[in-house]
């Protein structure tokens, strides 16, 4: 009884954020419900028995992209063109699109039988841990190079460019 | 009511949904980066229910941690991007970036 109570929780507090994410007019808004949407996939990891991963969605979601996402949301004043009134025509066909395939997937999830038994619930990190250095090591070894690239990439782009900078540099190298 | 498989799937669903939604209908692009997020978080709902329920092992949340540092990658490497663009068009509206159009 309490457990469903616990997952009617953390489902309520996953899916009406999202819904103020996505229907939002004012983005610092919608940055903030999306803080309490990651805070309740956590939770469900943390249903499901997934400690490992429910506190690394707290500290690379919560604590790193949502922090991005606000510090962008923040350096980018919008200015009044959000004001104007959304048309219903361009709403409704991404809406039925959407509902479409809502409809589908949960269709798909109650027609199957899934033949699904809860696994007994045991800490995971060590194994994770253990996963990551022997099964998963070329994944593990080319996700981080990816990681780095990304963040490469991304101070390459945002990088304040001055052409007088750029000519000391040359100067520089020239000498 | 007995929390199984299902219920998770269907908030998976829902979330997709909504993030779906948020891809095709929002002009922002910081919105639209959003709905790639709830989309997804609802993929990684998935793999741990999946490997919680059916598998009955750990790969489904080895690949949903590889999921979330692909997902970071991916939001710095866009939110850049939508600095960039509003570094250059002064807006961060996904349709005044079309200048290859003209």
């Amino acid at each position: 009884m309490i457990r469903d109570l616990v997952f009617v929780a953390l489902a309520l507090l996953t899916v009406v954020p999202a819904v103020w994410v996505v229907s939002s007019r004012n983005i610092v808004h919608a940055g903030f419900a999306l803080l309490f949407t990651l805070l309740g996939v956590a939770g469900l990891y943390a249903f499901l028995g997934a400690d490992f991963l429910a506190v690394t969605q707290l500290m690379v979601y919560v604590g790193g992209v949502l922090v991005l996402v606000l510090f962008t949301v923040m350096m980018t004043h919008v200015p009044a063109a959000g004001k104007r009134r959304h048309g219903l025509d361009r709403l409704v066909p991404p809406a039925v699109f959407a509902a479409a395939v809502f409809g589908v997937l949960y269709k798909v999830v109650t027609a199957v039988e899934w033949n699904a038994s809860a696994a007994p619930a045991k800490a995971t990190t060590a194994e994770i841990g253990a996963r990551l250095m022997t099964t998963y090591i070329f994944p593990f070894e080319y996700v981080s190079i990816v990681l780095l690239a990304a963040m490469i990439g991304a101070a390459i782009l945002i990088r304040e460019r001055r052409p007088e900078a750029d000519d000391e540099e040359n100067r520089e190298a020239q000498a | 009511m007995n929390i199984g498989l299902p219920h998770f799937l269907t908030v998976s669903a829902a979330l997709f949904a909504l993030g779906l939604f948020a891809v095709m209908a929002r002009r922002n692009t910081v919105a639209i980066l959003m709905g790639v997020e709830l989309m997804l978080n609802a993929a990684n709902v998935n793999f741990v229910a999946f490997s919680r329920y059916v598998q009955h092992g750990i790969d489904g949340q080895i690949l949903a941690a590889f999921v979330i540092v692909l997902a970071a990658a991916e939001a710095a490497v866009a939110l850049a991007i939508v600095l960039a663009l509003y570094r250059n068009y002064g807006s961060v509206h996904a349709d005044t970036a079309q200048s290859l159009k003209r």
